[in-house]
């Protein structure tokens, strides 16, 4: 039972994020590139998406110290490297220039799916073989976020 | 620089961000993991008994969002998706390779890796967003597309 109330819980979850993107305008990849054009005509919005996300991220990561196990039983997988490695740079780097290219991340680009976006099934298909590519052959860097 | 005024939205920007930051605590407390969006889609390249179906049903939650926001507050975003066929596909590939080869996401280091003051996450982050910047300059203003 408790089974069925975690993955309820994790759709749930996934549908709220989902709200968030598109509220937010995260889901317009042309916004995504006014954001990112500082030279032209700029729109900073993304600048309060993340300022609020990660305002009330704040505090629910500080209120994570306080907790032993997850709600719905299990351990806590926090990330605990503080390593700044090459591969998270270069990674990184690779990420944004794909970035700026489309003006998709990962989130996004599936919500647009949904939304029915041909571009978007294109988009996901790519990054799908582009993952797979790295899963495969450069796993020894491999590590969740 | 110029602000582009018209399409600058300050108010749903601040409040998907909110949204997304409070998507992102809960799912934490809830579930023990950080709402990576990449890591969650990757970690199905290595499936593991017991490991698969919550990573679904989050992905489905996503994609499930914009059928939900139209059906319970008539919401239907715009998008705007300007990139070519070509682009897109080039787009995809490098962000799901450099999400993977840099552990993370716009949600797993902008949002969680933020609000958790993690020193990887925040190398992550200005890495992709400093490349995005030159990425849309290069294609906007030296290519002229």
């Amino acid at each position: 039972m408790r089974k069925h109330f975690t993955l309820i819980s994790q759709y749930l979850i996934g549908v709220f994020f989902g709200f968030g993107l598109i509220i937010s305008g995260m889901t317009n990849p042309q916004k995504i590139l006014n954001f990112l054009d500082l030279a032209g005509s700029w729109d900073p919005s993304l600048l309060f998406v993340m300022g609020g996300a990660v305002l009330v991220g704040l505090a629910g990561f500080y209120l994570l110290t306080k907790r032993s196990q997850a709600f719905f039983g299990g351990a806590l997988h926090v990330p605990t490297r503080r390593d700044i490695s090459k591969p998270l740079v270069i990674g990184s780097i690779i990420f944004g220039v794909g970035w700026g290219i489309a003006g998709f991340c990962p989130g996004p680009a599936i919500v647009s799916i949904g939304s029915g976006q041909a571009k978007a099934v294109v988009f996901v298909i790519a990054m799908l073989a582009g993952m797979w590519i790295c899963e495969h052959f450069f796993s020894a860097h491999k590590q969740s976020a | 620089m110029q602000i582009n005024w018209l399409e600058f939205t300050p108010g749903p920007a601040l409040l998907g961000g909110v949204i997304l930051g409070l998507a992102a605590a809960l799912y934490v407390h809830l579930h023990g993991r950080i709402l990576g969006i990449s890591g969650i889609i990757s970690g199905l390249f290595t499936p593991k008994s017991g490991d698969v179906l919550w990573r679904l049903s989050v992905i489905l939650g996503l994609l499930s969002a914009p059928l939900w926001a139209a059906v319970l507050f008539e919401m239907h975003p715009i998008q705007v998706i300007d990139a070519s066929w070509a682009a897109i596909v080039v787009a995809g590939l490098l962000i799901g390779f450099g999400a993977v080869y840099g552990s993370g996401c716009t949600s797993g280091h902008g949002i969680c890796g933020l609000s958790s003051l993690s020193p990887r996450s925040m190398v992550a982050t200005l890495s992709f967003m400093l490349a995005g910047f030159i990425t849309v300059f290069v294609i906007r203003h030296m290519i002229g597309a």
